[in-house]
């Protein structure tokens, strides 16, 4: 296996990671459930890669713009949707995809259907990762401060939410605007990363490729998406050599988590060095002095 | 001063009248009863004044303030603050993140702090952190406060339902029935612990209860709601002696002359 191509799966899972890193705020943190987060990354990937071609920007400060303006198109579908409870708000996300994704197979200054070609390639492997490990602090600084809190609260009960003092849309509307603040850089980097970029790329089976990592990785734990996305970019590649089965074992890999573990790879809890020596020292115990120690 | 006092508040779902023109006022440090038979509307009650309902009829003030057009957090952030008949505690949490979490309202850091970490982050993070520890241990949760809160014992949710809504500060506590499900022993302890409560925190109560012993040691004033509609309002005594209220409870006594 060359390192081209090895570098360049890492790439892709870099920037799957990013997008599912937005959404695992909004659905494992918030409890919102997204089918149109391809959308957020078609109009990152779009605006980034004018903006570098057409405008002459700079790299970072084009993938800024381009997150950005998802990140506006979030706050507006969240200002008319996130009144509407539950299932609704998915089927409008979805709607809202599948919308992004027509308006630009007819815009003419965007290719088209046919894409937009030639976009410098600017994305390497370090800034994805640079990228990406600001992104997982950013993530879990929130996370861990009274916002992240609050949006946990609203996943958990959103009545008792309510009654405690917490502003239930406004802390939606900051889950999904920062989910789909993080789907337009990534979308932003996987332009520059193809060189070309086309409508078809961002369809709904994008989307829900997306929200079954989150779940895979288990909803609530931000290092489950993390090793979700790893794991479920490098599969297809892995498998690539029997090549009319590998979308086979892939569902197959994700119904059998769905079957052993229906919590997630992780179960909503987080990889951290304490909780391994927690496990260890348990485990240790457990033969120490077995019947003693409960649960 | 009366800190809440409904004025002729009446709620319809469709042709039914859940709660018709009920009044009162509650003074402040006062603990205040709300009793009727099932179906009486007192939770109907509680949820027009939390805003979870809007009232069809009547008018709403807190502290000489008219409640109107607030959503159920704004409410909250007045200083009114509610525990539920069917308990709704933030289940996977841990016993401290629950009350952690009620306690936002004491900092006031942004998104941009919480990032980056500096400023006021630590040090409202560190006082927050406090307060929770207080309130747990006030409220004797303090051992169980890495258990998750589901695997609570039924008296113990009720309890950190009760520390939960303390965390915000509240003025007004309405309780929805806190004593369900709660034995004798615990019962006589809850009431202790809302005497507690209501003299630390300086918190006016108003509270709806089943429990008859609980009602009548703990309420300064009882008022009666019968199929939606006032029937009687006093002190425990005068409740105590009022026909129309047994009457609503047991039924009306027989007429053994009546016969033939």
């Amino acid at each position: 296996m060359s390192w081209v191509y090895f570098s360049g799966i890492l790439i892709m899972s870099g920037i799957n990671l990013l997008t599912v890193l937005g959404l695992s705020l909004l659905t494992g943190f918030t409890g919102l459930f997204s089918f149109g987060h391809a959308g957020f990354m078609a109009i990152g990937a779009y605006i980034s890669a004018t903006m570098t071609m057409k405008m002459g920007i700079p790299f970072i400060p084009a993938l800024m713009i381009g997150g950005f303006a998802a990140m506006l198109s979030g706050l507006l579908i969240g200002k008319l949707t996130l009144n509407l409870k539950g299932d609704y708000f998915c089927i409008a996300t979805l709607g809202f995809g599948e919308a992004i994704r027509l308006i630009l197979d007819n815009i003419k200054y965007f290719g088209g259907a046919r894409g937009l070609p030639n976009i410098p390639p600017y994305t390497t492997l370090t800034n994805v990762v640079v990228i990406n490990i600001v992104a997982i602090i950013v993530l879990v600084f929130i996370i861990k401060s009274r916002h992240g809190r609050n949006m946990v609260a609203i996943r958990e009960e959103e009545m008792a939410s309510q009654v405690i003092g917490i502003d239930v849309f406004k802390y939606k509307m900051m889950s999904l605007a920062i989910s789909a603040l993080y789907a337009g850089v990534a979308g932003g980097l996987l332009a520059h990363y193809l060189g070309y970029i086309q409508p078809i790329m961002f369809k709904m089976v994008k989307s829900t490729e997306l929200t079954i990592i989150v779940i895979f990785g288990g909803l609530g734990s931000v290092s489950g998406s993390v090793i979700g996305a790893l794991l479920l970019t490098f599969l297809p590649e892995v498998l690539r050599s029997f090549y009319e089965w590998r979308l086979v074992v892939y569902g197959a890999a994700v119904i059998l988590i769905m079957i052993t573990r229906p919590q997630g790879l992780m179960g909503g809890k987080e990889f951290s060095f304490k909780g391994i020596s927690k496990i260890i020292k348990r485990f240790r115990n457990k033969n120490k002095d077995d019947g003693e120690v409960k649960s | 001063m009366s800190v809440l006092s409904l004025k002729h508040v009446t709620k319809k779902f469709g042709g039914l009248t859940a709660v018709g023109d009920v009044s009162f006022d509650i003074e402040e440090n006062e603990i205040f009863g709300l009793i009727g038979p099932n179906g009486a509307g007192k939770t109907t009650i509680f949820n027009c004044i939390t805003a979870i309902y809007t009232i069809t009829e009547g008018e709403i003030f807190f502290n000489d303030k008219k409640l109107e057009k607030l959503k159920p957090f704004e409410i909250a952030n007045i200083g009114i603050t509610r525990t539920f008949q069917n308990i709704r505690l933030f289940k996977n949490l841990s016993t401290y993140d629950n009350v952690l979490t009620a306690c936002h309202k004491s900092a006031d850091y942004g998104v941009l702090s919480s990032i980056i970490r500096i400023g006021k982050f630590k040090k409202q993070e560190r006082e927050l952190n406090d307060k929770t520890a207080e309130l747990l241990k006030l409220m004797g949760l303090w051992e169980y406060k890495d258990m998750v809160a589901s695997n609570l014992p039924y008296g113990l949710q009720r309890k950190l339902e009760i520390a939960r809504a303390l965390a915000l500060n509240p003025k007004l506590l309405l309780l929805d029935e806190p004593a369900a499900g709660m034995n004798p022993e615990e019962t006589l302890q809850l009431m202790e612990l809302i005497r507690e409560i209501r003299d630390k925190f300086n918190l006016t109560v108003l509270i709806i209860e089943h429990h008859m012993d609980l009602i009548m040691g703990v309420c300064d004033r009882i008022f009666v709601l019968n199929f939606g509609v006032p029937l009687a309002q006093g002190t425990p005594m005068e409740i105590q002696g009022d026909k129309r209220v047994v009457e609503a409870y047991l039924g009306k006594q027989e007429d053994n002359n009546a016969e033939g």
